[in-house]
């Protein structure tokens, strides 16, 4: 496919539209790549810092290791801590999460999609050349919402300011700018994103608006605690019929937008429906009956080799983290319980250590989670919404189930997932608003803190399976431990030089123009790449070493 | 979609909501900002004509160590939305979090950026780890230490969005590994002196609101700790809507008490609110909601060291440090 034959090696650092520091390096022989190294550039210490500290507080701190899945790691604090402590929130508190999780990943989805992706697939400048009348035709049918074409001129007036400015300011040396030959979509089909990326940035602020309405505020939630939740004054009539109205504002534009932009990127880039594979998936479950805890909306698991008829339960036991490669004291790979973890600060080295990243394995194989493994696994599972919607995308592409295994692939999940997570949303907020009806709802239980205790906290975040381990000893934080998806997705290789899911997926990538490789960015970014998250326990001093559990 | 009034309704919202601003917003945002910037109504024609007659200001904004957070939280401000703000009153000329370009193409709108003969300001999102020269964070193989002090040791102003940026922020609380330190200490004897939007996250009209005062009126007064008086000059109590309560004694006792059910005072709950300069209650958030609205103690997220200084949390700051 490669219109050039460039063979030689190519670094891209930093990778932009990501959240935290990371570097790609990858080889290429005749435009095709071979081989990839996937390199964490910034260490924080999160973990650290919370040694010592009251176990119900160590959510607010560990929330921020990312303010973009912000929730998310502030869940699987509070669900570690209540594991260790044994409480078990009210069902009205559980569904007050369940929005705010919910919430969460639809809105991740759609930025990630919109404002992180898809200038890797729509050329902006472009979309001034497009007749905007054919335009909005064209997105009508391909979307299922009419379009009046005088949105689309408004959009081009718009544009046709911003770059008769002279001043490009975020597209500066975009690598569409005079034309590349892998942005393959028409004049119209790139003012259709062009509209739909403006449009997205409003819709996401009124997601937002409706999910604060729950976490107190976004990023960073406030109303979550170890026992349930704070927010009563969410739970009157005209706050729940607020979040209600709001999220019905936001639904047109992800069920037919979102979806009608997949179909027009999975029918112009076929070929990104085919590389881009991994081969092995887990996610965790999520979303149970907020009265029994049972009956996951999300079941999670293990898919080995792409097998669509084969899906096993997954085994915490079965995880170890390997840091041959990482810039750590190499040792045998053990399980977060039980490894200890020395750092050496080191320079990029591909034959040697090469980032800050442990490389967790599973079975000691590499797995990828996230939406794709998520939605990979319900739909072996026959799950009626996932195989809804992924049918209705892949269809309309005139793809097969096997293309959902690729760069395209991925990206098409998140929108899957964001449509499944539509309906259950509705019926989380609706079983809410009866609940709270009673005068007395309870949304918080009182707790005791152990003297000792372990526990650990289980979340399907946005990018993935996310778990929080934690060891109380004296009422206190003992010891702490993140395993995020972004480290099962973009680590780097393992002893057994098996590579990490973005390493694997890379190979096979074409590289058309090696000074602007796009490619790369369309499969690193098909993850949603989270580092800040990703780079967890290490002694910055270097000087001693530091145990875990 | 059968009543052609509801159809029109819907296309007005849309062009309102869809990325289409008119002049008619466009005077709103002016309005609002300059409400927020405690300057008299008359002040929002000084504000669109300042924006509207010059060349979009240059703004280089760099990412250290943090979360991402503080750019999301500016991607959900409405006065402007976020596609007004970088496409018609400023030109974000470098943002990893959104620009298009990347690795070599994003070094280069860099440095063109900091070529700009007009100028430009920078602001910085997160820490800046000094440890070791600074060897725990780099962008383009650059340590952020170095590559930070060039941006900002060249720019007409320097503002840093967040507490992280301000102060150091939670990669900085004890034992802070990476050595981490704001934007002001970093660079303290290159004679920097930031404007700090502090806050975890900081609310996006506070950014904004200073942004279009350098533009307009110039450098905005700041308080001993480096922060714009018109949005850090009260605490978060003194506008408390909880305020009714605390001046009665009314304090819930826990969360699940029957006091806090009905919304009384979080005092004994830990609230930081007498001791936090911020404007939360009244400029909210995502115009929804704010912490203690939803029943959430203060943290103090806004001040100087409140990760070490103001933990533990959710107790009394009389029993602070006693086990609850």
């Amino acid at each position: 496919m490669a219109e050039t034959a460039y063979t030689g090696r190519i670094s891209v650092d930093p990778i932009t539209r990501i959240e935290g520091h990371l570097r790609i390096d990858v080889e290429v022989k005749d435009g095709i790549i071979t081989s990839a190294w996937s390199s964490a550039q910034l260490f924080r210490g999160l973990e650290m810092i919370v040694l010592g500290r009251p176990p119900e507080d160590v959510h607010h701190y560990v929330q921020r290791a990312c303010g973009v899945c912000t929730n998310s790691h502030s869940l699987a604090s509070i669900r570690a801590v209540e594991n260790a402590v044994g409480v078990k929130p009210p069902p009205a508190a559980e569904l007050v999460r369940h929005l705010i999780l919910g919430m969460l990943n639809i809105h991740d989805h759609l930025v990630h999609f919109y404002h992180l992706h898809a200038l890797d697939f729509f050329d902006m400048a472009t979309a001034l050349k497009a007749d905007p009348v054919a335009a909005a035709k064209l997105a009508t049918q391909v979307s299922g919402r009419e379009v009046p074409p005088g949105d689309y001129f408004m959009v081009q007036a718009k544009l046709k300011k911003f770059v008769e400015s002279g001043q490009l300011g975020w597209l500066t040396n975009a690598y569409f700018l005079g034309g590349h030959p892998s942005y393959r979509l028409t004049p119209e089909e790139n003012l259709i994103m062009a509209a739909n990326y403006l449009e997205g940035l409003r819709v996401q602020v009124k997601l937002a608006r409706a999910w604060a309405i729950f976490s107190g505020k976004n990023p960073h939630a406030q109303t979550m605690q170890v026992g349930g939740v704070t927010c009563y004054e969410s739970l009157k009539p005209e706050r729940l019929a607020e979040f209600k109205a709001l999220f019905e504002e936001c639904i047109p534009f992800l069920k037919h937008n979102y979806m009608g932009d997949l179909v027009l990127i999975g029918r112009r880039y076929p070929e990104a429906c085919i590389y881009g594979r991994t081969t092995n998936f887990m996610d965790f479950s999520d979303f149970h009956d907020p009265e029994t805890g049972k009956n996951p909306a999300f079941r999670g698991g293990v898919m080995w080799k792409r097998n669509l008829k084969q899906v096993e339960e997954f085994d915490p036991k079965a995880l170890k983290e390997d840091v041959t490669r990482s810039w750590y004291k190499t040792t045998e790979a053990k399980h977060p319980y039980e490894g200890s973890t020395e750092p050496v600060p080191g320079e990029f080295d591909p034959s040697g250590k090469y980032s800050w990243v442990k490389a967790p394995r599973y079975k000691g194989e590499s797995v990828e989670t996230g939406p794709l493994a998520r939605q990979a696994i319900a739909y072996a599972r026959g799950d009626k919404a996932t195989t809804t919607f992924m049918n209705a995308w892949l269809s309309a592409c005139s793809l097969k189930p096997e293309n959902m295994f690729s760069t395209v692939g991925r990206t098409a999940a998140r929108m899957v997932e964001t449509l499944v997570l539509i309906d259950l949303i509705n019926g989380w907020h609706k079983d809410l608003t009866a609940r709270a009806k009673h005068p007395d709802v309870e949304i918080y239980k009182p707790w005791k803190m152990p003297d000792k205790a372990r526990g650990v906290g289980y979340v399907v975040a946005p990018r993935g399976g996310l778990s929080h381990w934690i060891r109380i000893e004296g009422g206190k934080t003992a010891n702490y431990q993140m395993v995020v998806p972004s480290t099962w997705n973009l680590g780097p290789r393992c002893a057994a030089g098996k590579p990490s899911p973005v390493e694997e997926s890379l190979v096979g990538n074409p590289v058309a123009d090696p000074e602007r490789p796009v490619e790369i960015l369309r499969t690193v970014h098909s993850y949603d790449p989270c580092i800040a998250c990703a780079v967890h326990v290490i002694h910055a001093g270097g000087e001693k070493t530091f145990k875990v559990l | 979609m059968s009543s052609s009034l509801r159809v029109s309704a819907k296309l007005l919202d849309r062009q309102l909501e869809g990325g289409r601003m008119s002049r008619r917003d466009f005077m709103k945002f002016c309005g609002i900002v300059a409400a927020a910037m405690g300057m008299p109504a008359a002040f929002a024609a000084d504000v669109a004509l300042a924006l509207e007659t010059k060349k979009r200001p240059s703004v280089i904004y760099m990412h250290g160590a943090e979360c991402t957070g503080c750019t999301e939280a500016l991607l959900r401000s409405i006065d402007p939305y976020i596609d007004t703000l970088i496409m018609e009153v400023i030109s974000l000329d470098y943002c990893e979090s959104i620009m298009a370009a990347a690795g070599h193409a994003a070094e280069k709108a860099l440095e063109k950026a900091m070529k700009n003969p007009e100028g430009y300001f920078c602001t910085i999102e997160g820490a800046i780890p000094m440890k070791q020269g600074g060897v725990y964070g780099k962008v383009g193989g650059e340590t952020m230490l170095s590559l930070f002090s060039r941006v900002a040791g060249g720019a007409k102003g320097v503002i840093a969005m967040g507490t992280c940026a301000s102060y150091g922020g939670v990669q900085a609380a004890a034992p802070n590994p990476s050595g981490a330190v704001g934007v002001g200490e970093a660079f303290a004897a290159m004679g920097i002196k930031p404007i700090n939007i502090s806050g975890c996250p900081p609310n996006p009209i506070n950014f904004i609101g200073t942004v279009v005062h350098l533009l307009t009126k110039g450098m905005p007064e700041l308080d001993a700790v480096g922060r714009p008086k018109m949005f850090f000059g009260s605490t978060v109590h003194d506008k408390c809507q909880r305020r009714k309560h605390f001046d009665a004694g009314e304090f819930a006792p826990s969360f699940q008490s029957k006091e806090a059910r009905e919304g009384w005072c979080l005092h004994l709950l830990g609230c930081r609110g007498p001791y936090t300069f911020n404007n939360c209650p009244t400029a909210q958030f995502n115009q929804s909601n704010w912490p203690v609205r939803a029943g959430a103690p203060c943290l103090g997220c806004s001040e100087p060291g409140f990760w070490d200084q103001y933990a533990p949390f959710n107790r009394d700051v009389l029993m602070k440090g006693e086990k609850a």
